[in-house]
């Protein structure tokens, strides 16, 4: 089945550099992104979350990105200048991070923030904007819009502050979406509400979604596919339906050590790390 | 060893913990479980004297609890904080983070003390000169653990002990708890919002749900998933992964 590349990564590598010495963030990823629900899965440190900044030029300023080809449509990734970015940040890519409370701002209210998010991107008046953003808000479900429209960060709960985010970095209509970690500082039954309203929207726009977790299992419930990271390599990619058949050793113990609700008090299998891991 | 009985606590005007009563015999593990706001921590704070508005019965190794803890108490009953980041000293070494329990509770034999306490929790010896900032995540939660147990406490409270480590830490420190109350004859109250992580290491479970225990359960029956309160199965059914028809059936519990 022909499918339509909508980012194309070839050989990406960013280090950085430090006080002792460069850190090999990201070394050698490669991946090709349809319509589709990607997800990125690793411990914290594996080049998960920069490998996300990467693609959105959010990679911090002693930061060295390499690749032979960051290609997202037509655009060149690669060397765009803080103008190019601009056009492409927010409009046609767009990113979710973990915390509402430190990613909104505190002495904006949310409406305002969701308004100034739209109006980067269209030109239309004051009217316009608040009915769209309203409708936003009844898109992420949120019951009471009105209400929440004229709240500022503080006074909404966790769960409601990412589907500010998600109504927020949706509002322009992106391409692409970047979620890193978007649920993980939520509540279980929350988590798995905003993630479904990630879902709807994704699917109703023909979004493409790259979700970032370190939980394995979440993500595989959810993504069509996954790339599994281990110290900034893709050690494994796997369909998410066949994620049991996981054959690198590394997918198989993040799998085996999570705690299991069978009643079994035994020690859990421990990861046995191998340094070929690390090597390409 | 540990007997609570009808505790009520109040943060101002709110509420906060309604009636709640749980026994754990010596050397048992108690779980509980709920999501944010249900007074699961605020169980274990009141226990230890840090909410000051409260009504009910606490027995803790024999004696009532009151209005005050002494030293004893402390030595007695130690606790285990969620994050590893925010609760040690970012400008004490590890060695000076240990001793200093040690001193307040006049114990002596400090040195001895804290190179045994760091072997009970798997750090060799190199790490005690070092500063938090020079361990990982999963380093200093052993840290963490092992302050609690250089006073060498029969209670352990454990405030989401493995909720900011990746899974692979949290098997670690899952296991290395598992084994310490083993070897140790240790009592534990353990709060998560994790499921499984509460199934894993405790043999009696309770749910809570707005200040109040919705249901309890033994770790056999939670593995059957045979629960009845609508709450705790819908808390069940979210640990098994994202599946649509599931979310939807959900229901808000404020």
């Amino acid at each position: 089945m022909p499918r339509e590349t909508l980012l194309s990564v070839k050989n990406l590598a960013i280090s950085f550099t430090t006080s002792k010495g460069p850190v090999n963030a990201v070394r050698g990823v490669s991946f090709d992104l349809g319509r589709e629900r990607l997800g990125i899965v690793g411990e914290s440190g594996s080049g998960k979350s920069q490998t996300g900044r990467a693609i959105l030029g959010l990679t911090a300023a002693n930061g060295r990105i390499s690749a032979d080809k960051m290609q997202f449509h037509d655009v060149d990734l690669r060397n765009l200048s803080p103008r190019q970015w601009r056009k492409v940040r927010g409009a046609r890519i767009s990113m979710i991070m973990q915390d509402p409370k430190y990613s909104l701002n505190p002495v904006m209210t949310i409406g305002d923030q969701i308004i100034e998010a739209y109006r980067e991107h269209h030109k239309v008046g004051t009217k316009e904007a608040i009915h769209r953003a309203i409708e936003m808000l009844e898109a992420v479900k949120i019951r009471d819009p009105q209400r929440v429209f004229k709240s500022y960060p503080h006074e909404v709960s966790g769960g409601m502050g990412q589907r500010v985010m998600i109504a927020m970095m949706l509002i322009p209509d992106p391409e692409l979406l970047i979620a890193d970690e978007p649920t993980s500082a939520l509540d279980v039954t929350v988590q798995l509400q905003v993630m479904a309203i990630l879902d709807d929207l994704v699917r109703e726009r023909g979004m493409a979604l790259i979700f970032i977790s370190h939980d394995l299992h979440l993500v595989s419930s959810f993504c069509d596919r996954v790339l599994v990271m281990y110290q900034g390599h893709v050690v494994e990619e796997i369909r998410a339906s066949d994620l049991d058949q996981a054959k690198h050793p590394y997918t198989q113990g993040l799998l085996n050590c999570l705690p299991k609700m069978d009643g079994n008090h035994d020690d859990l299998p421990v990861l046995q790390r191998q340094a070929s891991w690390a090597e390409g | 060893m540990i007997e609570i009985e009808n505790l009520n606590a109040w943060f101002g005007e709110n509420h906060v913990l309604k009636d709640v009563s749980l026994k754990v015999p010596a050397n048992g593990s108690f779980g509980l479980v709920g999501e944010s706001g249900s007074g699961k921590s605020t169980v274990l704070r009141t226990m230890t004297g840090l909410v000051d508005d409260w009504e009910g019965n606490m027995v803790v190794g024999g004696h009532e609890l009151g209005r005050k803890r002494d030293k004893d108490f402390y030595r007695q009953v130690q606790m285990v904080f969620q994050d590893p980041f925010g609760s040690l000293h970012p400008r004490h070494t590890i060695d000076r983070i240990l001793s200093e329990p040690v001193a307040v509770h006049g114990l002596g034999n400090s040195d001895a003390r804290v190179i045994k306490v760091l072997e009970q929790v798997g750090l060799d010896n190199s790490f005690r000169f070092r500063y938090p900032h020079q361990l990982s995540g999963g380093q200093r939660q052993r840290v963490s653990i092992a302050r609690a147990l250089i006073l060498e406490p029969r209670v352990l409270l454990l405030d989401e002990p493995t909720s900011a480590l990746d899974v692979s830490i949290q098997a670690e420190v899952l296991n290395l708890l598992a084994a310490l109350r083993r070897d140790l004859g240790l009592t534990y109250i353990m709060v998560s919002h994790d499921l499984a992580v509460v199934a894993h290491v405790c043999d009696d479970i309770a749910i809570m749900n707005h200040g109040r225990i919705v249901e309890r359960a033994t770790a056999s029956q939670l593995a059957q998933g045979s629960l009845e309160h609508p709450y705790s199965q819908q808390l069940y059914k979210a640990a098994g992964g994202y599946d649509r028809a599931v979310i939807d059936s959900f229901v808000d519990w404020d």
